[in-house]
C-alpha cells in the first residue's frame, strides 16, 4: 500500500434526495475530499448489483449508493428494494474476497447537504483505512 | 375578442408574473424602460441564504421569458396612457429608439470596440467603470442588443463619426430611428416597476462621496460579482489593495426620522450584508465587522444563516450598535468608525472599506407611475394595498407585485408575482378567451444513422466555477474526447448568448449530442434541453456534467484535484453521451379541478383564487371549522377587525358554487402524478388535477414560566382577546419574546411575534396611559412598515429591554428579572400580568404524514421543503404539488394572502390544460429477451407492468407508459436483462462507471 493512497470511490446518488442532498452540500459551501465520483439514477432501487460489482472489477475503491430516507422513497419504496439487494450483495462481495465495507448504503435527504458531506468524508476515510482495492494489487 | 395580459416592470417580480400567464397560454407583453431586462436580481453576485448566484438562477428565467411564444418583450419602452376598465384597457406605450435594429443586432459587440466615446460612466455598474457611447447593458443582457445613447454619440452631438454603422456587417445602426408608439389591447394589467436604493449621498456622516472607500451595497455588490468591473477581486477603490478589515454599516437611509431618511425597516438589509461579509470572507482574508440595531434575521432558515456568519465564518456582529461618524485619513485613506459598543462605552476602530447598508426607496418616478396608472400611493411613496388584498391597487383589473408595494425579498416577490397573474388571468380567460398556440420548434433531426458527434460547453459561472476550476483545460480536454467535435468554455452557459450559440452551433457542426458542464440538472437541464430543441435536436440527446455544486462549491481549497475531478465528471457525461436515444414524452390527460388541504386563509384564500377562473375546488379540512388561526385574532386590519374579514372571505367560499368545503375530513393517501391525483378522503375520493398543501402551523404551547398554571401568565394572542373584550386590567405588563423561539431546540425566529406583542402593548397603553408595558426581547423584528408599531410603543412609553443570547428572562411569580444588555446590568420589573409571546409550532408530524403521501421533503425546521427557496418558492420536485401560508413557514396574513394567491397560480398552469406531456425516461421491454417470469410486474409500486399472454401460450412483460414514472426499480430486478429505463439504460451507466475509472 503506497504512502498517500488516494482511493477513487463511486457514489450512486437518487435524483430526488441524495442527489439534491449533494447540490444542498454546495450551496452550503460544505467542503469535502474529492475522491468521489456522482452517477445520478433516478431511484436508489435503479442500482442494480452488476453496475456495483463492475466497478469493484474495475477498480474503484468502494462504492458509496445513497437514497431518500426510511419512508421518504419518491417512488415509494424504491429505497427498501435498494436496503434488500445491498444487504445481499455484501454477502456476494465477500465470496469474491472483497471487504464488505467497500460498499455502504446511505440515506440522505434533499435538505441534508451537512449528512451528505460527513457521509462522504467518513466514507473516504473509511476506505482509506481499508487501502486499495486488492484486485489493483494482483494487477 | 381575446384580449392579452400586461405586465410592467422586467425584474424578476414581473418575469414570473409573465412566465406564470403564458404558460397558461394567455398572451403577454412585457413592458420594461431599461434596454434589458433583469432589474435589481441581474446586479446582485449572490443571494441569501443560499449564497446561489444570482445570475445562474435568474439568467434561465430571463431566457425562458424571451423565448417564450407568448411573451412579446418590450423593452426599453413606457406605459404612457392607460386608458378603458377592466378586461378592456388600452394602453399606449412608447418603445424609444436604440438607435440599433433589435432584430438585426446579433450582440457581437464589434460597434462597442471601434467607438470612439469613452468614459461614460456605466450606470449597470454603478458607475464603477465605464462604457462607450454605443453599448450592450451588461453581457448577460436580455435582448443582448447594442443601443447609442444620444447624449454622448458623436453622430447626434456634432453629426460627426458614424463608425459603428460603419463597422456593423449587419447594418443594424440606424440613426435615423425614432420612438415608436404603440397602442396594445389588455384586460389586466400588472404592476412590477420596483424599487431603486436610498441614495447614500444624502448621510454626510458616514462620508460616501466624500471618502474613496466608502461605498454602498449594491455597488460592493458589483465588485463582489465576477462578472462586475473587477471581475470579483475585491480592491480598495482608493489602491486598488486588498482591505484587510472591513465594516458594514446597517440601516442606512431605514429606521430614522433624519431628513431624506426613511421611518420604515428595509427588511433585507441585515441579511443582504451577511451574506456579503460571508462571501467576501469565502475569497479573501478579511476581518468584516457588521454594526447593526436589531438583527432582523426572520426569513425561512435566516437565523441559521446568521449564526453560521457569525460561528463558522467568525463576522463579527456588533448588536445594537449605530455607528456615530466615519472619518478618513485623508493619507492613507484608511477610516476610522466612531460607535457606542455594546456596553455603551464609546470605541473608534480603523477600517480599508466601509459598506453602508442601504435601504429600499420607491422609484424616483412612482408618483408620475402611479398617475398614468391611475393608482393611489400610500404615505411611504410605494403602491398602496391592503391586508386582505396585498396584490391589488386601487383601480380594479391593475395588480401589484414585489418592492413595488413595500420594501421585500425576492422569494417573497416571485410568490406574489405568481399571486397577481392569477389575478390578472380572471379579467382575461372568459367565455370568448383564445389560448395561444403552443410553441412550433424546428423537426427533430433523425440522428439515428449518425456517428456520434458532441458538442461540450464548460461554464465558468462567473467565478463560481472558475477561480477553483481551471475551465479553459477542462474545456481543451474534452475537446480530444473520443465523439466530441466541438468544446468551449462560456462565462455564463444559462445566459441567452450562449443558449443561442448551442442551438447555432447544433446547426453548424451538426451536432447529435451536447454536453454542458455547469450547476445541477435540477435547475437548469429544462433550459438546455430547450437550447437543443431549437437546434432540431431531440432534448434527451443532451447530457450535463455537475461540476459546480458538486464540484468547485465543494472543494474550494483543491483546486488542481477540483480540476482534475471535473475533467472526469466531464468526461463521464460525454460517454454516456454517445450512448443516448432520441425519447418522446406520452400525452396524458388532466383533471380539471384541485384540492387545497386546509380551510384558513391561506387556503381559502387560494380556493377563490382557483374558483374565480371557473375550475372546481375541493378544501378539506380536518376540523369542523372554517378560519384555521385567524378565528384566534382580535386585532384590527385596514381599520377593520380581522374577524369581519374573516366572515367575508368563509361568506364568499361558502356562496361559490365551484368551492367544495370537506369540513371534518382526513386525508389518507393521495396517490397519482401531475393532473392526475386521487384524494383519498375519511369521506370519499376526489379526483383533482393539483394538490395545494395549505395546512397551516399551530400557536406553540409554552411550558416555561409557569404557563398555565400561574394565572397571570398568558400568550400574546389570549392577552389580544382580553383586551379587545375589555377585560385587561393589569397594570405591570411585561413581554417576554422569544418564547419556543430561537433556542436550543427550536432555533428558528416565528417572524410574527414581535409585531403582536407591540400590537398589544400599544393598545394596553392606549387604553390605559398609566400601564407599566416592559418588552424583553433579543431583537425586535417589525420589518418593513411595521416599524411604524415600534415608533408608536416607544412613543406611548413603552419599555424595551434587550436580554442576550441564550440568557432568557426568570420570573418568579411576581417579578421578571433580566440582565439588560443596554444598561450592562440585572433589571426586575413587577408584573401583574407577564404575557407570553409564543412563537409558531409545524406541526411536524400531520405534515410529515402528507408529505410522504406526495413525496415531498421537510426542511429541518419542520416546515414544508420547497423546490427552490429564491425562485420556486411554492413550488415542490414533485410537480402538481404546491404550499402556502404557515405551512411554508411563519408569516403575516398579507403574506399568506399573497402567497395562497401564488400556489393558486401555479395550480392554474397544470389545470387549465387539456393535457400534459410526460416525462420520457420510463421503462421499457425487450420483446426478445424477455420470457414473461413476472420479477418486475411485483417490483412495480404504481402497477404499471402486466405479464401479458402474447400467443403460443407465451408470456411477457408490458408497460403502462401512463402509470410508469421511470424509476427503473424493475430494470434491476429483471434477470435477464429485458427491462431498460430509457435515459438510464444499463449501458449508458455502465459508460459513465467506465468512464470515472479511466485512469
Amino acid at each position: 500500500m503506497s504512502e498517500e493512497f488516494d482511493p477513487k470511490v463511486i457514489a450512486f446518488c437518487c435524483n430526488w434526495c441524495s442527489y439534491a442532498g449533494a447540490d444542498g452540500a454546495g450551496v452550503a459551501r460544505l467542503q469535502m475530499p474529492t475522491n468521489f465520483r456522482i452517477i445520478r439514477t433516478m431511484c436508489s432501487a435503479r442500482v442494480d448489483p452488476e453496475h456495483i460489482l463492475s466497478a469493484l472489477a474495475k477498480g474503484a475503491d468502494g462504492v458509496i449508493v445513497l437514497g431518500c430516507h426510511p419512508a421518504d422513497c419518491h417512488y415509494i419504496g424504491g429505497n427498501y428494494r435498494a436496503r434488500r439487494r445491498m444487504a445481499l450483495l455484501r454477502f456476494v462481495l465477500e465470496e469474491y474476497g472483497f471487504d464488505p465495507k467497500r460498499l455502504r448504503l446511505e440515506w440522505v435527504s434533499a435538505s441534508e447537504g451537512d449528512k451528505f458531506q460527513t457521509t462522504m468524508s467518513e466514507f473516504i476515510d473509511d476506505i482509506k483505512g481499508l487501502g486499495p482495492n486488492p484486485l489493483k494489487e494482483v494487477a | 375578442m381575446t384580449k392579452s395580459a400586461l405586465v410592467i416592470g422586467g425584474g424578476i417580480a414581473g418575469i414570473q408574473a409573465s412566465l406564470d400567464l403564458a404558460d397558461r397560454d394567455i398572451h403577454v407583453y412585457l413592458v420594461e424602460k431599461e434596454p434589458t431586462i433583469g432589474g435589481r436580481m441581474s446586479r446582485l453576485d449572490k443571494t441569501f441564504p443560499t449564497n446561489d448566484c444570482s445570475a445562474c438562477i435568474l439568467s434561465p428565467k430571463m431566457a425562458d421569458c424571451f423565448g417564450h411564444p407568448n411573451i412579446d418583450v418590450l423593452s426599453y419602452s413606457e406605459v404612457k396612457n392607460v386608458d378603458g376598465q377592466p378586461g378592456d384597457f388600452k394602453v399606449k406605450v412608447v418603445k424609444k429608439a436604440r438607435y440599433v435594429d433589435e432584430e438585426k443586432c446579433t450582440g457581437c459587440g464589434d460597434c462597442l470596440q471601434k467607438c470612439p466615446q469613452k468614459n461614460i460612466p456605466d450606470q449597470f455598474e454603478y458607475g464603477l467603470t465605464t462604457r462607450r457611447a454605443i453599448y450592450i447593458p451588461h453581457a448577460q443582457a436580455v435582448p443582448r442588443v447594442a443601443l447609442i445613447d444620444p447624449e454622448h454619440c458623436k453622430k447626434f452631438l456634432e453629426d460627426k463619426c458614424g463608425v459603428c454603422k460603419k463597422v456593423c456587417t449587419r447594418g443594424a445602426v440606424d440613426y435615423e430611428m425614432k420612438d415608436e408608439e404603440m397602442a396594445l389591447d389588455v384586460g389586466s394589467i400588472i404592476c412590477a416597476t420596483g424599487y431603486q436604493t436610498w441614495d447614500a449621498s444624502i448621510s454626510t456622516e458616514y462620508g460616501y462621496g466624500r471618502f474613496a472607500n466608502v461605498v454602498s451595497a449594491m455597488e460592493f455588490e458589483r465588485m463582489m460579482c465576477a462578472s462586475g468591473p473587477d471581475h470579483g477581486h475585491l480592491r480598495m477603490p482608493s489602491s486598488g489593495e486588498d482591505p484587510k478589515k472591513i465594516a458594514f454599516i446597517q440601516c442606512c437611509g431605514s429606521r430614522s426620522e433624519k431628513e431624506g431618511w426613511k421611518k420604515y425597516c428595509s427588511s433585507v438589509c441585515c441579511m443582504y450584508a451577511t451574506k456579503q461579509a460571508m462571501i467576501t470572507k469565502e475569497h479573501a482574508d478579511v476581518d468584516e465587522d457588521i454594526f447593526f440595531m436589531d438583527i432582523r434575521s426572520y426569513g425561512k432558515e435566516f437565523e441559521d444563516y446568521i449564526h453560521r456568519a457569525e460561528g463558522e465564518y467568525g463576522i463579527n456582529l456588533h448588536r445594537n450598535a449605530r455607528v456615530a461618524s466615519v472619518e478618513e485619513d485623508p493619507e492613507t485613506k484608511k477610516l476610522t468608525l466612531r460607535y457606542a459598543d455594546s456596553e455603551g462605552s464609546p470605541q473608534a476602530t480603523e477600517y480599508d472599506l466601509v459598506v453602508l447598508s442601504v435601504g429600499m426607496n420607491p422609484q424616483s418616478d412612482a408618483e408620475d407611475f402611479a398617475k398614468t396608472l391611475g393608482i393611489e400611493l400610500n404615505e411611504h411613496g410605494y403602491c398602496k394595498t391592503d391586508i386582505f388584498n396585498p396584490l391589488e391597487t386601487s383601480r380594479e383589473g391593475v395588480f401589484v407585485t414585489g418592492a413595488l408595494a413595500a420594501p421585500k425579498d425576492i422569494p417573497t416577490s416571485v410568490a406574489e408575482a405568481c399571486g397577481s397573474s392569477a389575478k390578472a388571468g380572471s379579467f382575461i380567460v372568459d367565455e370568448n378567451f383564445k389560448p395561444c398556440e403552443p410553441k412550433e420548434y424546428p423537426p427533430e433531426r433523425d440522428v439515428s444513422e449518425e456517428e456520434p458527434r458532441v458538442g461540450v460547453w464548460v461554464c465558468e459561472c462567473g467565478i463560481n466555477i472558475g477561480a477553483t476550476v481551471n475551465v479553459p483545460t477542462v474545456a481543451e480536454y474534452a475537446a480530444e474526447l473520443p465523439g466530441v467535435v466541438h468544446s468551449s468554455n462560456s462565462m455564463y452557459a444559462c445566459a441567452q448568448d450562449c443558449l443561442e450559440d448551442i442551438t447555432a452551433t447544433i446547426k453548424e457542426k451538426e451536432l447529435n449530442r451536447v454536453v454542458v458542464a455547469s450547476c445541477t440538472p435540477r435547475t437548469h437541464e429544462p433550459l438546455f434541453r430547450n437550447a437543443c430543441r431549437e437546434g432540431g435536436l431531440n432534448q434527451y440527446l443532451f447530457n450535463m456534467a455537475n461540476i459546480r455544486d458538486q464540484c468547485s462549491w465543494i472543494h474550494m481549497h483543491e483546486p488542481e484535484k477540483a480540476t482534475t475531478k471535473a475533467k472526469d465528471l466531464v468526461r463521464m457525461a460525454i460517454a454516456k453521451s454517445l450512448l443516448l436515444e432520441p425519447l418522446q414524452g406520452s400525452k396524458l390527460p388532466v383533471t380539471n379541478s384541485a384540492a387545497v388541504i386546509g380551510c384558513g386563509v391561506t387556503g381559502m384564500t387560494a380556493a377563490l383564487d382557483l374558483a374565480a377562473q371557473g375550475f372546481e375546488v375541493h378544501i378539506i379540512e380536518k376540523t369542523d371549522s372554517m378560519g384555521g388561526n385567524a378565528k384566534n385574532f382580535y386585532h384590527k386590519e385596514d381599520g377593520k377587525d380581522v374577524s369581519e374579514h374573516l366572515a367575508e372571505m368563509i361568506a364568499k367560499v361558502e356562496s361559490n358554487p365551484l368551492i367544495k368545503v370537506h369540513l371534518g375530513t382526513e386525508v389518507m393517501d393521495m396517490p397519482g402524478y401531475v393532473g392526475n391525483f386521487t384524494v383519498k378522503t375519511s369521506a370519499g375520493d376526489l379526483e383533482v388535477g393539483s394538490v395545494i398543501l395549505a395546512v397551516g402551523a399551530s400557536p406553540y404551547k409554552p411550558t416555561e414560566y409557569g404557563y398555565g398554571k400561574d394565572e397571570k401568565v398568558a400568550t400574546a394572542l389570549e392577552v389580544e382577546k382580553m383586551v379587545h373584550d375589555g377585560s385587561f386590567n393589569a397594570k405591570d405588563v411585561a413581554f417576554i419574546q422569544c418564547v419556543g423561539s430561537r433556542n436550543d431546540e427550536v432555533k428558528y425566529c416565528s417572524r410574527v411575534c414581535c409585531t403582536t406583542a407591540l400590537r398589544n402593548a400599544i393598545a394596553i397603553k392606549e387604553a390605559d396611559p398609566s400601564a407599566n408595558v416592559s418588552v424583553f426581547h433579543k431583537d425586535i423584528r417589525t420589518y418593513g412598515y411595521r416599524e411604524e408599531l415600534y415608533r408608536r410603543a416607544s412613543e406611548l412609553g413603552v419599555m424595551f429591554l434587550r436580554f442576550p443570547e441564550g440568557k432568557m428572562p426568570e420570573y418568579d411569580g411576581s417579578s421578571v428579572k433580566a440582565y439588560d444588555t443596554i444598561l450592562n446590568m440585572d433589571v426586575s420589573v413587577p408584573v401583574d400580568c407577564l404575557v407570553l409571546s409564543a412563537g409558531i409550532s409545524p406541526d411536524q408530524e400531520e405534515k410529515e404524514e402528507l408529505a410522504k403521501m406526495l413525496k415531498i421533503p421537510i426542511s429541518k425546521d419542520g416546515f414544508y421543503f420547497e423546490a427552490h427557496q429564491k425562485l420556486r418558492p411554492v413550488d415542490f420536485a414533485t410537480e402538481g404539488v404546491f404550499v402556502a401560508g404557515l405551512a411554508h413557514w411563519p408569516k403575516h396574513i398579507d403574506e399568506c394572502v399573497a402567497q395562497a394567491s401564488g400556489a393558486a397560480s401555479r395550480a392554474l398552469t397544470v389545470i387549465s390544460k387539456e393535457e400534459i406531456i410526460s416525462e420520457g425516461i420510463i421503462a421499457s421491454v425487450n420483446d426478445d429477451l424477455c420470457d414473461g417470469c413476472g420479477v418486475c410486474e411485483g417490483c412495480c409500486p404504481y402497477s404499471a407492468i402486466e405479464i401479458v399472454d402474447v400467443g403460443d401460450g407465451k408470456l411477457r412483460s408490458q408497460v403502462n407508459d401512463a402509470l410508469c414514472k421511470g424509476c427503473g426499480s424493475c430494470v434491476a430486478a429483471c434477470p435477464s436483462a429485458a427491462m431498460e429505463q430509457k435515459g438510464f439504460k444499463n449501458v449508458q451507466i455502465q459508460a459513465e462507471i467506465d468512464a470515472a475509472l479511466e485512469e
